[in-house]
């Protein structure tokens, strides 16, 4: 379960607004959270309740309106762009719901890519990438392109690149939308592998029920507001599961 | 990252072939064209790099090369007369008629050469065959190796077969004997006649007779003096009008490029090279960039900076871009030694051309890539979250 002790994620009083005027849209309205190092914290909610905002804000590509986001002990609401580029750089690994692989390149070469940013040679990233698709049992298919792969397996290679750097936060958006229901269960136990065995704090925006047992807690949002926070079994038992 | 973003591009091979392809085009349009624009405007002073003098001196009138005001005879010694010329010979330069075997009529420059010295003849590195000295014999011209091409109408081997004018054939001029001794490679002239070289007196008896019949006086400078030193005294001392090789070779390049319309109509196509390089591959890589905008925008999410990305599109544009450019010059430089054995069209590749239609493909390549740069700094990194 989460450590406690210190809380890796800190959003108080997040607000986040689009467009002015009769055009204003309040995506989040005062928000305020922590997630935990060793945590699989989930954001749920119905479309369009800001559960995305929230992710890409407190991921640092996204700056509230108002409010405070500390990410282990980073003030991102008074970062420069510079200094955040560099903080996704070194802190955070992403699973996109559409995988967002090169088409054009090999898997090795897509899992290599947040080393290469990070400086590595390609040598080193390489071998890194190749291990860390070993870990997710890709082992034999490193010279392949994402378009011979299947969804589940283009997700994995999507985690083994969210992974590679070994960032301390995890961000993943809808990672089983686009998988059916045993791989997307695959999916899951490996980021649940990663948050619990490697401490770190992995955050999944969702809205497909058939993965919030893997919660270790769980936000519902609505209308941009966290409604409540509950633990996942909590929720799992409330869903009959 | 950078080996990254060219295997990106390579990979994508509609694209990539599609944005070389389009380069190369571009390329092969200019450089192709200005070859021959270049090529065309070598034709213009052909005779100033046949006839090799280091001053000419000419009528006061006279705007460029093709078109002399014939001078008196005595002008010649007036030149000699000046201080600072250590000689002095006639030249005739003019278009005539000649007569070919059966009965046909060919445009031919004659060239009348000082009588005694051939001052300004080809040198004997130029001779293909016959000899120099053979023009001391009566109604004996040398001619050039265009002219092997087109005088050679009508003759034939004993058996009937067409065959080639050569050493001893004989063509009129002006109803005049003309008997081959020799056969040089000349520049080809712009008017499209080739070379005939005589005597002097030889060229003014087939030149049909005016009032003044020399064309250009030949003139070098005593040893250790400025060609272009002696030439202005020839100006101010003669009332004539004299000028150094390379200048009377510039001012008959430049009349020909300001009273013609050739530069415009060849400046026009390369003008299309170049906006259909732009077009296309603009066009193209900016799809590129498109297709790849969430791959991008990935990118930015995870940490690229916007600088990194800024050199990861302009090495893909740019590599593209040379790739193209050297196709480019490849197939240019194929076209050229195609046509080199005809000499047409001309084709003239200065390094000069390269070197600017290189300038104007990186030009297209920087633009292009600039196109995609817009792109990718107004894409925000949490793009990548929405649909």
């Amino acid at each position: 379960m989460s450590d406690s002790s210190t809380a890796a994620i800190q959003i108080s009083h997040v607000s986040k607004s689009f467009g002015q005027g009769q055009a204003l849209v309040e995506a989040l309205k005062d928000v305020s959270l922590e997630a935990f190092l060793g945590e699989m914290f989930f954001l749920v909610g119905p479309s369009g309740c800001g559960k995305t905002t929230l992710l890409s804000i407190l991921c640092s590509t996204l700056k509230p309106t108002s409010g405070n986001v500390k990410v282990f002990g980073t003030d991102l609401t008074a970062s420069s762009n510079r200094h955040l580029t560099r903080f996704r750089r070194e802190h955070v690994g992403f699973v996109f719901q559409q995988f967002n692989l090169i088409s054009t390149l090999t898997i090795t070469e897509n899992v290599s890519v947040p080393l290469l940013l990070a400086g590595a040679g390609t040598g080193k990233a390489n071998r890194l990438a190749k291990e860390a698709l070993d870990r997710v049992g890709l082992g034999d298919k490193i010279a392949l392109r994402p378009g011979k792969l299947s969804g589940g397996q283009q997700q994995r290679v999507a985690i083994a690149r969210a992974l590679v750097h070994s960032p301390d936060l995890i961000v993943c958006d809808e990672p089983t939308s686009a998988l059916d229901s045993e791989t997307g269960h695959q999916i899951m136990e490996i980021l649940d592998e990663v948050a619990r065995d490697a401490k770190r704090c992995v955050i999944v925006v969702t809205h497909d029920p058939r993965i919030l047992g893997f919660a270790d807690r769980l936000a519902e949002m609505e209308d941009g507001r966290i409604l409540n926070i509950t633990t996942g079994t909590a929720h799992a038992a409330g869903l009959g599961k | 990252m950078i080996t990254l973003a060219l295997r990106m591009l390579f990979n994508d091979r509609a694209k990539y072939l599609m944005l070389v392809s389009g380069v190369a085009f571009a390329s092969l349009l200019m450089i192709q064209q200005s070859g021959v624009f270049c090529g065309l405007m070598s034709w213009t002073y052909s005779s100033l790099r046949n006839l090799r003098a280091p001053i000419w001196v000419m009528g006061p009138k006279v705007e460029q090369v093709n078109d002399p005001k014939p001078l008196r005879d005595t002008d010649v010694f007036r030149v000699r007369s000046i201080d600072g010329v250590a000689w002095a010979a006639p030249l005739y330069t003019g278009n005539v008629q000649g007569r070919l075997p059966n009965g046909n009529f060919k445009l031919v420059q004659l060239v009348g050469l000082d009588n005694n010295t051939f001052t300004g003849a080809p040198g004997p590195e130029k001779f293909l065959a016959g000899s120099l000295d053979a023009l001391r014999l009566p109604n004996t011209v040398i001619i050039d190796d265009f002219a092997v091409q087109r005088l050679s109408d009508g003759l034939t081997h004993p058996d009937g077969t067409p065959r080639k004018i050569g050493i001893g054939d004989v063509f009129d001029i002006n109803d005049h004997e003309a008997r081959v001794v020799g056969i040089i490679k000349a520049y080809r002239s712009f008017t499209g006649g080739p070379y005939v070289f005589t005597t002097y007196d030889r060229a003014l008896q087939y030149a049909p007779p005016t009032r003044r019949m020399l064309s250009f006086v030949l003139a070098a400078p005593a040893e250790g003096m400025d060609p272009a030193i002696v030439a202005g005294r020839i100006t101010r001392e003669s009332g004539l009008r004299a000028q150094t090789e390379a200048e009377f070779r510039n001012e008959t390049l430049f009349w020909f490029v300001k009273n013609t319309g050739i530069p415009v109509s060849f400046g026009t196509t390369v003008l299309l090279g170049l906006i259909v390089g732009l077009v296309i591959s603009g066009q193209t890589y900016y799809t590129f960039i498109l297709e790849n905008a969430r791959s991008i925008a990935a990118f930015k999410a995870m940490g690229a900076s916007m600088s990194l990305l800024v050199r990861m599109l302009i090495t893909q544009s740019v590599v593209a871009g040379l790739i193209g450019f050297g196709i480019g010059v490849g197939l240019s430089a194929g076209f050229g030694f195609l046509t080199a054995p005809k000499g047409q069209p001309p084709f003239y590749l200065l390094p000069e051309i390269l070197f600017g239609v290189g300038g104007f493909i990186l030009l297209i390549t920087i633009s292009a890539a600039l196109l995609g740069i817009i792109k990718v700094a107004r894409m925000d990194p949490d793009t990548v979250f929405r649909g």
